[in-house]
């Protein structure tokens, strides 16, 4: 029977997004179905935003394997791609004989995983480094970055858009059938696609994905991390993530305080499991249990501090009693789906291992056919430029090339008219409020949009069309109007 | 980029930046420039479209928007610039103002500034208020601006968390929009805005405030479809056990104002850490010479007659500066007892003072004191203070015995 595609990628998470890209070098056509209304929704924003080492992980595990090449490889991808982040380092934080035993392990599996530069070090490093941070020792990790998930994801998105892969929101997959001809027939939520290979990176439904698909052994056991957003005037007191010892039973890194590109530092994120994969809440026993906890090794966490809560949801293999971490699920089954290619449990250190997974996802299509590379490939992706970051001059010279940059939108953190136009008819542009959020930061800073909210909706409605009734926050149902007041 | 130099900046047009601008003028400073980010001069006031402004200063009781016209048509025929559609992005201590509109970016370097910011509302994330985070959670500000100025409607079904003003007034305006509002309620065992606005707001439209409740869940996972409201104990803690359900779609909080001092931090501003706003000398001038500040990025105000009337004075007193004419302040003034805080925080001893202040909590039959050197300077008594409402008192420099700190306190019966 015909197809429409060649690949359908099911989930517009940073790893949908990543083989997305990567599938894109080649001349195949690619689309991915993405059941929410904009990319880079769950599990790969909700998270602390690291790129990580990777010596938390077993050595010779494919978690140890992706994560210690994706920090490696990083800047090449964030060259191309202009995403923005900072090779800072890491301090895990330890107290007592037991924590620098841990430590120690810590720093000869990191070793063996084959990350250079990983030190024991004393108080002293710690006061160069973070001195306002608690903890007698530590370990020290010179190639750990911060990163902006958004961004990442959203830069590999918009590359991918632009060298032909096509975006489908609000597109849920129902079904899979496998015909007899070896063509899938997908029913989604916005009609039914046709396509000779499936990349599973659902995230969170994955293992419901996988059993469409016929492979019926996987459950993912949602585990909730919740965090607290601090106020950027803490900005100089943590120049860097530091984390405590981890005790990786909980099946997470434990409460660490992470600063962000912008200046804000995150805290979190707890380990609950949890039953429903949709349940974002934040709860008052963990966020009390967040305070207790990083106040071990941070001491500002404090109320007049605080300006936003969030969670995000771990997909894990690992149930709350079996704990730990379960490896990267990523397999192509010739038994049950030959051209398709599951991946399942694909929790931390993922947003780390996206684009090596994304390598290892086309090596398992090339077992099947050779891939052509597409000539006309064009790897570079520019951001837009940001007002807030440039000098006077360079602030002048925007404005008279654009005035859109003379209007400042956002007060907090002076985004202007220009960049949020930007966010909402650019590539793969937004359509909901919290869209425009993350591509431009409008609505981050501490007043969350307090001033700027009611100037976005109205920006949003009359550059997209879309009616008060029609307007979402971020996901579907999230309306924000009931209609007119007259 | 070369500076213009400027007698006097004015950082926002609302009624405290309309109201100094007005009255510097007619005590004879010519060469003045407010700085308005919004397309019209008056600030929060555009929004706020109930009457009761006005009564204290020209004694009728006017709209937001026809009390701010008062004060921009006067500014207007006083021939004062105003910019409007223009954000200062930045201000240092030497008194250099960066702002920013479409015709570009320009630089002003003024011999006074005056901060006349206002302030912005405490959020959700602030309280940390446990729960889901759907659509439909405004705070009142935001609120007021969608149906007052844009024209659209936020929902059917209404529960009001904190008794501010605002939070009053939206109750009342979504009423009268067809919105069934359940409940205002307030964590305090007292209410936090203003009396005529419970008995105006709530009790004519039968909504019932529920003191020493909050909302201790917010509940959906697209629209908000419930809040779980607890009771708290004296602690402010919530009682388990007995919280209950409240079905609405829309969620308003009117938890708290905060002084918008962001570019008075970059010039280097001191602040208060109880009012978030400067410390202030009598003449409002901030610990860095040149910057003034009134209304409420200064301290937040229950009536903007008053912060009309705090600006006109600090309006005399930059005048003052530009003159040479002000005596340095060298008096703390301590806070004590119930009393919250003062505004100013420090004085001359030159001159008399009016000492703005109000209570931590509701006060009855109490004196309020101001001693020096364990003497008595004077008295004044009250038959109640509540935190909504701010009090005045006026200290004669005669009754100063020396340049010792200064305490205010109450003393109840």
């Amino acid at each position: 029977m015909p197809y429409k595609y060649d690949v359908l990628i099911i989930g517009a998470g940073v790893i949908g997004c990543s083989v997305a890209r990567e599938l894109s070098k080649y001349r195949l056509s690619v689309c991915v179905a993405e059941k929410g209304p904009d990319v880079c929704m769950e599990t790969s924003n909700r998270n602390s935003a690291v790129l990580h080492a990777g010596y938390n992980n077993k050595t010779g595990s494919l978690m140890a394997k992706f994560c210690t090449e994706g920090n490696r490889t990083f800047d090449q991808i964030a060259k191309e791609l202009d995403i923005p982040y900072k090779r800072t380092g890491k301090l895990v934080v330890g107290f007592n004989d037991d924590d620098l035993a841990a430590l120690r392990r810590l720093k000869e599996q990191g070793e063996k995983n084959g990350i250079s530069g990983i030190q024991i070090v004393g108080r002293d490093f710690i006061d160069k480094k973070a001195p306002l941070v608690k903890g007698n020792f530590a370990m020290w990790s010179p190639t750990t970055a911060i990163l902006s998930p958004f961004q990442f994801t959203f830069g590999m998105a918009e590359n991918a858009a632009k060298n032909g892969v096509e975006f489908l929101f609000d597109s849920g997959v129902t079904g899979i059938r496998l015909n007899p001809d070896g063509i899938y027939s997908v029913s989604t939520a916005s009609g039914l696609i046709s396509c000779r290979w499936i990349i599973n990176c659902a995230g969170l439904n994955s293992d419901i994905i996988s059993s469409m698909l016929g492979i019926d052994e996987y459950t993912i056991h949602p585990c909730r991390g919740e965090y607290y957003i601090l106020d950027k005037k803490l900005k100089d007191t943590l120049p860097l993530p530091v984390y405590p010892v981890p005790n990786y039973k909980t099946g997470g890194l434990g409460i660490h305080l992470t600063p962000t590109l912008d200046g804000n530092i995150m805290v979190g994120p707890s380990t609950e499991y949890i039953t429903d994969r949709e349940d974002y809440s934040s709860t008052r026993s963990i966020m009390d249990m967040l305070i207790k906890d990083g106040s071990r090794i941070y001491p500002y966490l404090k109320q007049e501090n605080f300006i936003r809560n969030f969670s995000g949801i771990r997909p894990k293999l690992t149930s709350k009693e079996e704990g730990g971490f379960h490896d990267f699920v990523i397999e192509r089954r010739d038994d049950t789906a030959p051209h398709a290619i599951n991946l399942v449990g694909i929790e931390s250190p993922g947003l780390t291992s996206a684009v090596p997974i994304s390598h290892e996802v086309v090596r398992l299509i090339e077992e099947k056919e050779k891939l052509k590379p597409d000539p006309d490939f064009d790897p570079i992706r520019k951001r837009f430029p940001s007002f807030r970051d440039k000098t006077a001059e360079e602030q002048a010279e925007l404005i008279r090339k654009d005035p859109d940059y003379g209007e400042i939108i956002c007060r907090c953190e002076n985004i202007t008219k220009a960049e949020i136009l930007s966010a909402i008819n650019g590539p793969l542009g937004a359509n909901t409020v919290t869209g425009v959020k993350y591509r431009c930061r409008a609505m981050m800073g501490r007043c969350q949009g307090g001033y700027c909210q009611t100037r976005i909706t109205e920006l949003l409605m009359r550059e997209k069309w879309i009616a008060p009734e029609e307007l979402i926050y971020e996901r579907n149902g999230s309306y924000i109007f009931t209609g007119e007041v007259r | 980029m070369t500076p213009i130099n400027k007698q006097v900046v004015i950082i926002g047009g609302g009624p405290a930046g309309l109201a100094a601008a007005a009255s510097l003028k007619k005590s004879g400073v010519s060469d003045i420039l407010i700085i308005e980010r919004e397309h019209q001069p008056g600030g929060i006031l555009r929004q706020c479209i109930h009457d009761g402004f006005g009564l204290t200063r020209f004694g009728e009781t006017l709209s937001g928007p026809e009390y701010a016209q008062r004060f921009a048509d006067l500014v207007s025929k006083l021939d004062i610039g105003v910019l409007t559609d223009t954000t200062v992005t930045g201000l240092s201590g030497d008194r250099t103002v960066t702002a920013v509109s479409r015709d570009g970016l320009i630089q002003y370097k003024a011999d006074a500034v005056i901060l006349a910011m206002g302030c912005r509302e405490r959020t959700r994330g602030a309280l940390s208020i446990p729960g889901e985070r759907p659509s439909g959670v405004f705070t009142a500000g935001v609120a007021q601006a969608y149906i007052n100025l844009k024209n659209k409607m936020i929902g059917r079904r209404a529960i009001i968390l904190g008794s501010g003003d605002i939070g009053m007034i939206m109750a009342r305006r979504l009423t009268l929009e067809g919105a069934k509002v359940d409940a205002v309620f307030e964590i305090q065992p007292y209410p936090s805005g203003l009396p005529r606005n419970i008995e105006q707001c709530l009790n004519d439209y039968g909504i019932p405030l529920y003191l020493s409740h909050t909302v201790t869940k917010i509940i959906g996972k697209n629209r908000l479809e419930a809040v779980e409201v607890s009771r708290v104990d004296e602690h402010l803690r919530p009682v388990s056990g007995i919280e209950k359900i409240y079905p609405c779609d829309t969620l308003i909080l009117s938890v708290g104002l905060i002084p918008e001092n962001e570019l008075s931090l970059m010039a280097g501003v001191r602040l208060d850490t109880r009012t978030k706003g400067a410390v202030v000398d009598e003449n409002c001038q901030t610990s860095v010479p040149g910057i003034f500040a009134a209304g409420n990025v200064l301290h937040v105000h229950d009536l903007v007659d008053f912060v009309s009337l705090e600006a006109e004075h600090m309006a005399a007193c930059v005048t003052g500066f530009l003159n040479g004419k002000l005596s340095p302040a060298k008096i703390n003034i301590e806070a004590g007892g119930d009393i919250g805080y003062t505004v100013p925080q420090v004085i001359s001893g030159t001159r008399d003072v009016n000492i703005s202040f109000r209570p931590k909590k509701p006060l009855k039959n109490c004196r309020v004191e101001i001693w020096q050197e364990n003497s008595r300077l004077i008295s004044k008594k009250y038959a109640k203070l509540i935190p909504a409402e701010m009090e005045h008192m006026t200290l004669p420099a005669s009754k100063l015995l020396s340049d010792s700190d200064i305490k205010v306190v109450t003393v109840c019966e």
